[in-house]
């Protein structure tokens, strides 16, 4: 019972790790660069449903939605004005680029909201699902948290396999340069990206908080490294692969600190990134690329 | 004893300020706190408690003058040192802080080479003082802490099975864990459960689930007031509902924002200060201090209320004069320190020459949105 307690915590923590990965996977994916701002934006969306809640009185859904649209003009505007300039230089001037903007984020957070943490309300007051007389208790948050794993799962294959945008963003992520001379808008696609991916994160900045309620300019950094572990974990580029080795990976972290040490528990993690890439260096479900000569 | 008298004249002599001693003292104290950051309750706390102290005694009109100047360091050692090179620049002859331990090391270190005397209200880690002669402590220290704390728990039957979550990536969490565990051993109090955690740490499930499958009745959290609220949240969750004992770290998880104070209800705290005290020093002080800043002070604003007086008192011993430089009255106030016994808002105290005070600790517990003492 207490193995499945753990279990049930590993799978709740993973599934958060799981929704931020998707984030980095699409961005990744499609524009291939390494969005480091990503958990960041999830702070500020999360800062936004916050203040929206709990000082502007709206309710739980309208805040939300604020936040997505926040959140998305926010990744856009990032985009343009830090990214698309340095669409033709090298992949780590854009690497040290975001990571730059990650501390324009936090510390900008920082001057808004200050440094004092705040306790963030969980919009999801339904009791929590006891189990077994109470041994195992479920999380709300954790349900609804998986269920909007896989909705967005679904959702996202089906949009970049379907539509024709998606379609533009296969093109886009296989050949940019064919992509453009075949009449496709490659600035506009990897726009719409980042779109996506920053309306994705103040979704995951709302189930972040509402699990693990501690909000502070820093809140995204962490697990966004941890969610960018487990993108790379499970296969970067690959949606199915965010989600998998998100899951996987917060069930290594819980089980790991349950059953070894709680010392232990961030090493282990890691641990066990490096040993996955080793034996299988494009991830669990990444695609392997064969480099053409 | 001798010796230090002697020292003392000595000085005075040497600085020629024995002849000053009866007139006019102005007194520029230099206070360096976190006021924004996670640790901001703690320095506007103790900013406030010293500001009430220096305009008490000020307008008390008995000759001294208590100017206080006022450095933010974020609960950062980097900018604890900026914060203290300014407010050395703007004049400060000693130093009221810093409020908390990882930055008052490292401001230690460089008072302790330019001889600039420090009495920090609430940074308790024996590392604080350790090697240095310039730096004396107003709150308890962290091994007496931890060892009190297991004292109270044995003595009032608290617990019989304990468990203890510490933030192992901190000095001050660290220091008092190990002198509890000394402390409860030597009790014969059971620890079943041990975890860790750092200041990274989002998930504090598995911590609340071992103390809980361990059976802990009692869950010892030598940490600050944030992790601690993640704790009582996942323990909610958990339905794990044990006895919380904190130390003076707890202090502050009542006016966190956002943060459901039914969930702090039944937590202990060991504190050296009770604001709902019926003494009248500790009325007029918690009057005060409500007027200016509208909330009910907390242990770190009395702790730096006791170290403006404490300063006064030193530095009236020492015959220190309005101009003079703090490098030049650093080792006056070190004498004077060992010799002054001052009454105050957290009790009667005495320092050693170590840089430790002697003063008796209170348990509290938090009922109904506020602290009591616990024996009542």
């Amino acid at each position: 019972m207490i193995f499945l307690s753990n279990l049930v915590n590993g799978i709740s923590l993973g599934s958060i790790y799981a929704i931020i990965a998707l984030g980095y996977t699409m961005v990744y994916g499609i524009a291939k660069m390494l969005n480091f701002a990503h958990g960041d934006v999830i702070m500020v969306g999360a800062y936004i449903i916050f203040c929206g809640a709990q000082y502007w009185g709206l309710p739980a859904p309208v805040a939300v939605l604020l936040a997505m649209l926040v959140c998305t003009v926010l990744g856009m505007t990032i985009e343009k004005l830090a990214y698309k300039p340095l669409r033709q230089a090298t992949g780590l001037a854009v690497l040290i680029t975001a990571i730059g903007m990650s501390y324009l984020l936090q510390n900008t957070a920082l001057l808004i909201w200050g440094a004092n943490p705040k306790v963030f309300p969980s919009p999801f007051s339904t009791d929590a699902l006891h189990l077994f007389g109470g041994e195992l208790v479920i999380k709300p948050e954790t349900l609804i948290t998986i269920l909007a794993n896989v909705v967005i799962m679904i959702a996202l294959s089906l949009f970049i396999s379907r539509t024709k945008m998606g379609k533009a963003m296969r093109c886009v992520s296989e050949d940019r340069g064919a992509a453009e001379l075949m009449g496709i808008n490659v600035n506009r696609t990897i726009s719409v990206t980042f779109a996506i991916g920053s309306a994705l994160a103040a979704i995951a900045g709302l189930l972040l908080c509402s699990s693990y309620p501690m909000l502070q300019p820093t809140t995204g950094s962490m697990p966004g490294i941890k969610a960018f572990t487990a993108a790379v974990f499970g296969g970067i580029g690959s949606i199915p692969g965010a989600m998998l080795g998100g899951v996987l990976l917060g069930i290594i972290e819980i089980l790991g600190k349950a059953y070894i040490s709680t010392e232990l528990g961030d090493a282990i993690v890691f641990a066990v990134l490096i040993v996955v890439l080793l034996v299988r260096p494009t991830g669990l479900l990444g695609k392997p690329v064969r480099e053409k000569v | 004893m001798k010796k230090i008298t002697a020292l003392v004249l000595a000085l005075c002599l040497v600085l020629g300020i024995g002849a000053a001693m009866a007139e006019d003292l102005t007194l520029t104290i230099g206070h360096i706190g976190p006021q924004t950051g996670p640790a901001a309750v703690y320095g506007l706390a103790t900013y406030r408690g010293a500001k009430i102290a220096a305009d008490e005694i000020t307008a008390a009109d008995n000759g001294i003058t208590v100017v206080l100047l006022n450095e933010d360091d974020t609960h950062d050692a980097e900018k604890a040192k900026n914060a203290y090179n300014s407010i050395m620049e703007q004049g400060a002859q000693m130093i009221v802080g810093t409020t908390t331990t990882a930055p008052c090391i490292a401001v230690g270190a460089l008072a302790y080479e330019e001889r600039v005397f420090m009495l920090t209200p609430s940074a308790s880690s024996t590392d604080v003082t350790a090697d240095k002669d310039n730096v004396y402590q107003v709150c308890f220290t962290d091994p007496n802490q931890g060892s009190a704390s297991a004292a109270v728990i044995k003595e009032k039957a608290l617990g019989t099975k304990i468990a203890v979550i510490y933030n192992n990536a901190d000095a001050y969490s660290t220091g008092i864990y190990q002198t509890f565990v000394q402390k409860a051993d030597e009790l014969g109090l059971e620890i079943v459960s041990t975890t860790t955690f750092t200041d990274e740490t989002t998930d504090f499930s598995v911590q609340v689930a071992d103390a809980k499958n361990n059976g802990a009745d009692l869950v010892f959290l030598p940490i600050y007031y944030t992790p601690a609220s993640q704790i009582l949240i996942a323990a909610k969750s958990q339905n794990y509902a044990p006895t919380f004992f904190g130390v003076d770290g707890m202090d502050g998880i009542l006016t966190l924002e956002g943060f459901d104070t039914s969930l702090a209800e039944g937590v202990m705290l060991l504190t050296p200060f009770v604001a709902d005290a019926k003494d009248e020093m500790t009325v007029k002080f918690v009057e005060e201090y409500k007027k200016l800043y509208d909330e009910v002070p907390n242990q770190f604003a009395a702790d730096a209320y006791d170290c403006v007086y404490a300063l006064v008192e030193a530095a009236k011993k020492a015959g220190v004069t309005s101009d003079a430089a703090a490098e030049d009255i650093c080792d006056a106030m070190i004498a004077a320190m060992q010799e002054i016994q001052v009454t105050g808002l957290t009790g009667t105290m005495t320092w050693s020459a170590n840089g430790e005070v002697d003063k008796v600790p209170t348990a509290m517990v938090i009922k109904d949105g506020a602290y009591v003492g616990l024996g009542n």
